[in-house]
């Protein structure tokens, strides 16, 4: 970390096991997205964003945890959010890349609403082993 | 963190505060549901002017309540939500169908009003 | 302003010098002497200074009185820069500098221009006072150098970061000017769309629109389209998304001016028309509009039975 204020890269770990971790981690992501400078609509995609992954891990998982950084450099400035767990993994993660929430309300894992949210999606999973989706977001 | 709801007539207003846990928008389902039943209210008004984000778990519970709350005989206004909330909500594609919606509380009471025809005095 | 901030913690970082000796007390002895010399030539300097901007055809914009008064200011500036060692106060100067300059065409090969050639006219003054003693001139270039490229960098990187600036600055009142929300009567929104939309514009529209609703306490927009000759699915899309967003808000939303092939264009992403308040034109979707204000009972958002 460079002391001439250039570089500051941010790191807040979040471990997820019930709601209220949840909630922590949408509230370390509104205190980070705010510090970076993002407008309010972007900051409210970010941490939106951050809570439908922290619930996946919940709801699919059980635990796992949410990595946040804030990358804040002379070339650019942003947040990266990494969402790990060892749950059983996405049987098919194009057919989950597909399917967004419906009306009628079935439980979707949202990736395809999450990843319109951010700038950068990446998501892999294996079975049995886990799932780790990375979203990115950049000022603009 | 309990929602505080209060009674005005006949009607209900849930007044949203902070950021809540999935387990805060369960108790308030099941607070406002069991109210309805108890106090025989017409109107529910659930206020979101604080809430600085709706996520998905969010939206569907508050769909559940207004449609337990119909299922009561009353109906629910949601009001008050913030212009970044609702387009972070639509982006990630959800929605709040079935659910009536007003701009704030003023304009919630008015339109129960409307089709109630005036708050009754007492339950 | 927070991106103010980080500007200039960027010049801040960008112009830190290398890592050189700290100022010796020598150094610091030369320094003073030198600025006492470029003080007390001062005139003849900045009329050898005005001669180069000219000769090299430099501020064109500006007439002779404007270019010798900036001079003026800009001479002191660099000297007391030289004297302090310190740059917050140059990097302010730039900036205002700039503010004022840009506004007259001045561009920024001119201010790097003019800067540098400060230099050069000064490293001169000091060649022609120091000749004699050639270890001691070495000793006067060693504070001097450093100091004068740092002064250039921080006034050319102040130029420039307001350039931008004031570019995005323009960027956004021209998108704002270009997507007016006007209110016509209380609890009426219109929304007239003109050219076409871009995704971001698209973006802007939808956040102005939602924050105007909130203002101005609207119930009923009407968004008229006849000025958009064509609009893809995206596009489409966010029209699709911005009429939902308003009626989280409570607002009605009435789509006038459709073309059939924005129709179409709807119609082929998965929009149900039906369920779309749309009218021919602006005129009649704003009596619709006053149609659904005027009714004591106002059907705001009735449950859709699905």
């Amino acid at each position: 970390m460079s002391t001439e204020g250039i570089s500051v890269n941010a790191e807040v770990r979040v471990q997820i096991r019930s709601d209220l971790d949840i909630l922590n981690a949408r509230q370390q992501g509104r205190r980070l997205a705010t510090e970076l400078g993002f407008s309010l609509t972007e900051a409210t995609f970010i941490v939106t964003a951050i809570s439908e992954l922290a619930r996946n891990i919940v709801m699919y998982a059980k635990t796992g945890e949410v990595l946040l950084t804030s990358v804040n450099d002379r070339s650019r400035c942003g947040i990266i959010v990494v969402a790990k767990d060892q749950g059983p993994g996405i049987a098919d993660i194009r057919l989950a890349m597909q399917s967004g929430f419906s009306t009628s309300g079935s439980l979707g894992l949202g990736l395809p609403g999450t990843k319109r949210l951010m700038d950068e999606f990446e998501v892999s999973s294996k079975i049995g082993q886990g799932t780790t989706v990375v979203v990115k977001k950049w000022r603009s | 963190m309990e929602v505080p709801i209060l009674k005005q007539g006949s009607y209900l207003i849930a007044t949203i505060q902070s950021d809540l846990s999935d387990t805060d928008l369960r108790d308030l389902r099941d607070a406002l549901v069991q109210r309805v039943g108890k106090l025989r209210s017409r109107g529910v008004i659930i206020d979101l002017t604080s809430l600085d984000m709706l996520d998905s778990f969010a939206t569907r519970t508050l769909r559940d309540t207004a449609h337990m709350i119909r299922l009561r005989g009353a109906e629910t206004v949601i009001v008050g939500m913030q212009p970044e909330v609702a387009f972070t909500m639509v982006q990630l594609g959800l929605s709040l169908e079935g659910v009536s919606t007003a701009l704030d509380l003023e304009e919630g009471l008015g339109y129960l009003n409307q089709r109630f025809g005036g708050p009754r005095r007492g339950a | 302003m927070t991106t103010r901030t980080r500007d200039r913690d960027l010049v801040q970082s960008q112009t830190q010098p290398p890592p050189a000796s700290p100022r010796d007390a020598y150094t610091t002895e030369l320094l003073r002497e030198l600025v006492a010399h470029l003080r007390e030539q001062q005139v003849q300097l900045r009329e050898e200074w005005a001669r180069r901007i000219t000769e090299a055809q430099l501020l064109t914009a500006m007439s002779g009185e404007e270019v010798f008064a900036e001079a003026s200011s800009v001479y002191d500036q660099y000297v007391e820069t030289l004297q302090t060692g310190t740059f917050e106060a140059l990097q302010a100067y730039a900036q205002n500098l700039s503010e004022r300059i840009i506004p007259r065409g001045v561009e920024t090969h001119e201010v790097v221009g003019i800067v540098l050639l400060l230099r050069d006219v000064l490293a001169r003054a000091l060649f022609s006072r120091y000749h004699v003693d050639l270890d001691k001139l070495n000793y006067i270039l060693d504070a001097y150098e450093p100091a004068a490229n740092r002064i250039a960098i921080t006034v050319a990187v102040g130029f420039v970061q307001e350039r931008e600036r004031i570019i995005r600055e323009q960027q956004e009142a021209i998108r704002e000017l270009s997507t007016p929300v006007l209110q016509v009567r209380e609890r009426l929104l219109i929304l007239p769309i003109i050219g076409l939309i871009d995704p971001q514009r698209a973006r802007q529209l939808t956040e102005q629109l939602l924050r105007g609703i909130r203002t101005n306490r609207a119930r009923v927009v009407v968004i008229d389209i006849t000025g958009v000759p064509v609009m893809d699915s995206s596009v489409a899309n966010h029209l699709v998304q911005t009429v939902e967003a308003s009626r989280l808000l409570g607002a009605t939303v009435i789509v006038t001016g459709l073309s059939p092939e924005i129709a179409q264009t709807l119609v082929n992403i998965g929009v149900d028309l039906s369920k779309m308040n749309t009218v021919g034109d602006l005129q009649g979707g704003i009596e619709e509009a006053e149609r659904i204000l005027g009714h004591k009972v106002v059907p705001l958002q009735d449950p859709q039975e699905s």
